[in-house]
């Protein structure tokens, strides 16, 4: 058993980072009081912008050069906020119906990305050569049983990522910037009178979310997939049900997004683990989405939604 | 649909065909060229035509489930699900009855089935949004995934057909293609399910504008508190809306799975649900408006693969564009406002100008007159005070 658990964790690792950071990027998002649904679409737009560049990179580089994949997470991660600004630029200046031009979002990242990608490559699907290797952290990985879960076989975008969540809990809850953030989620009108440019915050926001997803997006052409395809399989959407399931908090979603990590890569192992080998494949695989549901309901009642989540921002509004 | 929804929508479409076009420049085509084999490809002769129509069938559906849902205030995004599972019920009663029924009653009973299973699979996220409100997107999308894994297991492990990856035909009898409607057509895949589509259009016209349900759907749409206050039941309309909503999916799905084609794929979450949210959005969320959107939509998606083989342009181009209307479709909102600000600019920029013309008579004016204005004032507050003793 214990050998089991051991291999599968550094998968499920692996899948929960890009979930975190989406789910992450759409904490500051809706913590300034945007809805974002169009997460897919950025993660799709980061996994395009990522793949064009390190493969177009490789070329010229060496196909070894782990140079040309931090680049490409740079640029994925630009692209995603350039792109993002459509979004912000609907929904709070134009006080568009944020759910729907999230939508659009989605929609357009899978189709234009894919048309480019024809266009630039011949085909809708871009591979890169080489991603990052899993490796195990020096001196860590010999503690007894934490190493061998925790710091053997993890990735190096891993820590970046962990190290990104724990600046944000810093940043949402100890800083200046923080307390407006959260405060334009709740009460836009107050944080108005207080001198807060509401518009600005949420710009803010919804680029974090743009640039942290399309990063996640990225994140899983270099570690687990080394291709893009037009698609992320939903994890978007994933991302913003761990979201509420993790009450729009830094740690929260982190037991969230892991929770659906484990429970997805279980899923996608149990066929090679005898203790699971006896259950059908699809309850292991509806088990993720069916505890999600039944976890909205359990937390239904204890909501923290920020209050002012999807109203356009109106001064004049009391 | 008002005018100016219409115009809206109008504006939308074109803004949405002027960008298709930029991008065709972008990578070197010639626009016109491009938009002319798309919709030479969808309309050139009759059984293009009829592909269509065949195309359009289940978006005209999708689109009626997202435009009826969005009438109460709720998003059903579960579209895809719920037309998947509404497919695959009526797939598996095609190949399980296909041979044994008479075609009227087996067609009759796969419509319903796969109507039933798609309102059973949205009436999960409008009980949870009813009961515990739990937002309806989320798990409408967790529905999605649990459907897709279904049929994902359940078609290869119970009605695997030639390959691993779909499922048997469905016999000739259990199909929506008839004789008639293909001869008329000459030798399109059009089907029945447009006349299931055209069915719905006009019933769900009929139930939101004449009838006390449809009128309690749009009042909790509209205001929960003042319809609660009526004496109306939110929660209970909200999860008819629901079941209604998914089972126009559900209806998409049969349209889809035993119309257009005759077997399921797995791994494949159908386009057409989500399509669904932008058919009804151009449609301004009114069945006569959906109808014309999703045949709109239905040119765009039929004339593709005709554009793409005579020009070196990709078909996501149609996607493309689509994506784009609605998104110029979600600020259109904002239309008034911009026309609105422009206005007042304009009266700013006239009201400088004529300052300027006279500016120097005006300053020594306005000298004069804040002091009038002033000594003025003086005088009202004590004329105040003064009736006030009185």
């Amino acid at each position: 058993m214990w050998e089991i658990v051991k291999q599968i964790f550094p998968y499920a690792v692996a899948y929960t980072i890009p979930l975190l950071m989406t789910a992450l990027g759409a904490l500051y998002c809706e913590r300034s009081g945007v809805i974002n649904i169009g997460l897919d679409g950025f993660m799709i737009v980061g996994s395009f912008a990522g793949a064009l560049t390190i493969s177009k990179l490789q070329e010229s580089m060496g196909s070894g050069n782990t140079l040309a994949i931090w680049i490409g997470l740079l640029v994925a991660m630009i692209v995603g906020m350039l792109f993002s600004l459509l979004h912000a630029f609907a929904s709070i200046n134009l006080n568009a119906d944020q759910t729907i031009s999230g939508t659009a979002i989605n929609m357009m990242a899978g189709a234009l990305t894919v048309f480019l990608a024809r266009t630039i490559t011949g085909s809708g699907r871009i591979r890169i050569t080489n991603g990052f290797y899993p490796m195990d952290v020096p001196v860590l990985s010999q503690i007894p049983i934490l190493g061998d879960l925790l710091f053997k076989k993890t990735y190096i975008t891993t820590w970046v990522s962990l190290g990104i969540l724990l600046l944000s809990a810093f940043l949402i809850y100890k800083t200046r910037f923080g307390l407006r953030l959260r405060s334009c989620g709740e009460h836009p009108q107050a944080s108005d009178a207080a001198g807060i440019n509401v518009y600005r915050m949420r710009y803010i926001g919804v680029l974090l979310s743009g640039g942290l997803s399309s990063f996640a997006g990225a994140i899983i052409l270099v570690t687990f997939s080394g291709e893009f395809n037009g698609s992320v399989a939903g994890l978007g959407f994933l991302a913003l049900a761990a979201l509420i399931f993790g009450q729009w908090k830094p740690l929260g979603i982190l037991a969230a997004t892991a929770f659906f990590g484990f429970a997805t890569t279980i899923a996608n192992v149990s066929q090679v683990i005898p203790a699971l080998g006896s259950i059908p494949l699809v309850v292991l695989k509806v088990f993720p989405y069916v505890a999600t549901l039944l976890a909205l309901v359990f937390f239904s009642k204890s909501s923290r939604a920020p209050k002012a989540e999807g109203e356009p921002f109106d001064s004049g509004k009391r | 649909m008002n005018k100016k929804e219409s115009l809206n929508s109008i504006l939308a479409v074109v803004l949405g065909l002027i960008a298709g076009a930029i991008l065709m420049f972008a990578i070197g085509s010639n626009a016109v060229e491009g938009y002319s084999y798309l919709f030479r490809g969808a309309l050139i002769n009759v059984k293009r035509g009829g592909d269509t129509l065949a195309t359009a069938t289940p978006l005209i559906l999708t689109g009626l489930s997202v435009g009826f849902a969005f009438k109460t205030g709720l998003f059903n995004i579960g579209t895809p699900g719920q037309m998947l599972f509404g497919g695959f019920c009526a797939t598996v009663i095609g190949l399980t009855y296909g041979a044994t029924m008479p075609r009227v009653l087996l067609l009759l009973v796969m419509i319903i089935v796969g109507g039933l299973a798609g309102a059973i699979w949205a009436f999960v996220p409008g009980l949870l949004k009813a009961k515990f409100n739990v937002n309806e997107v989320v798990s409408a999308i967790m529905m999605n995934w649990v459907c897709y894994w279904i049929v994902y297991y359940a078609i290869p492990g119970y009605f695997k057909g030639s390959s691993e990856t779909e499922s048997k035909s469905i016999p000739a009898e259990a199909s929506l293609k008839t004789k008639w409607l293909t001869d008329l057509f000459s030798g399109s895949y059009i089907n029945l399910g447009i006349l299931i589509a055209v069915i719905a259009v006009i019933v769900i016209a009929f139930i939101l504008n004449k009838t006390v349900l449809g009128y309690e759907l749009k009042a909790v749409g509209f205001n929960k508190s003042a319809a609660e206050y009526a004496g109306m039941s939110v929660n209970r309309n909200i999860v008819i809306s629901m079941m209604i909503a998914g089972c126009l999916s559900g209806l998409a799905g049969v349209a889809q799975y035993i119309g257009n084609a005759s077997n399921m794929q797995i791994g494949i979450m159908p386009s057409q649900g989500f399509d669904g949210i932008a058919v009804s959005l151009l449609g301004a969320n009114n069945p006569v408006g959906i109808l014309i959107s999703a045949l709109f939509f239905g040119v765009l998606y039929s004339g593709k693969g005709f554009m793409n083989a005579n020009t070196n342009i990709p078909p996501e181009i149609a996607d493309t564009i689509i994506a784009t209307i609605i998104y110029f479709a979600a600020i259109s909102a904002a239309v008034p406002m911009i026309v609105n600000a422009i206005k007042h600019k304009k009266a700013i920029a006239n009201a400088k100008k004529l300052q300027n013309d006279g500016s120097i008579v005006q300053q020594d004016l306005a000298n004069d007159e804040s002091k009038v204005s002033n000594t003025e004032k003086a005088n009202d507050i004590t004329d105040i005070d003064d009736k006030e003793e009185k």
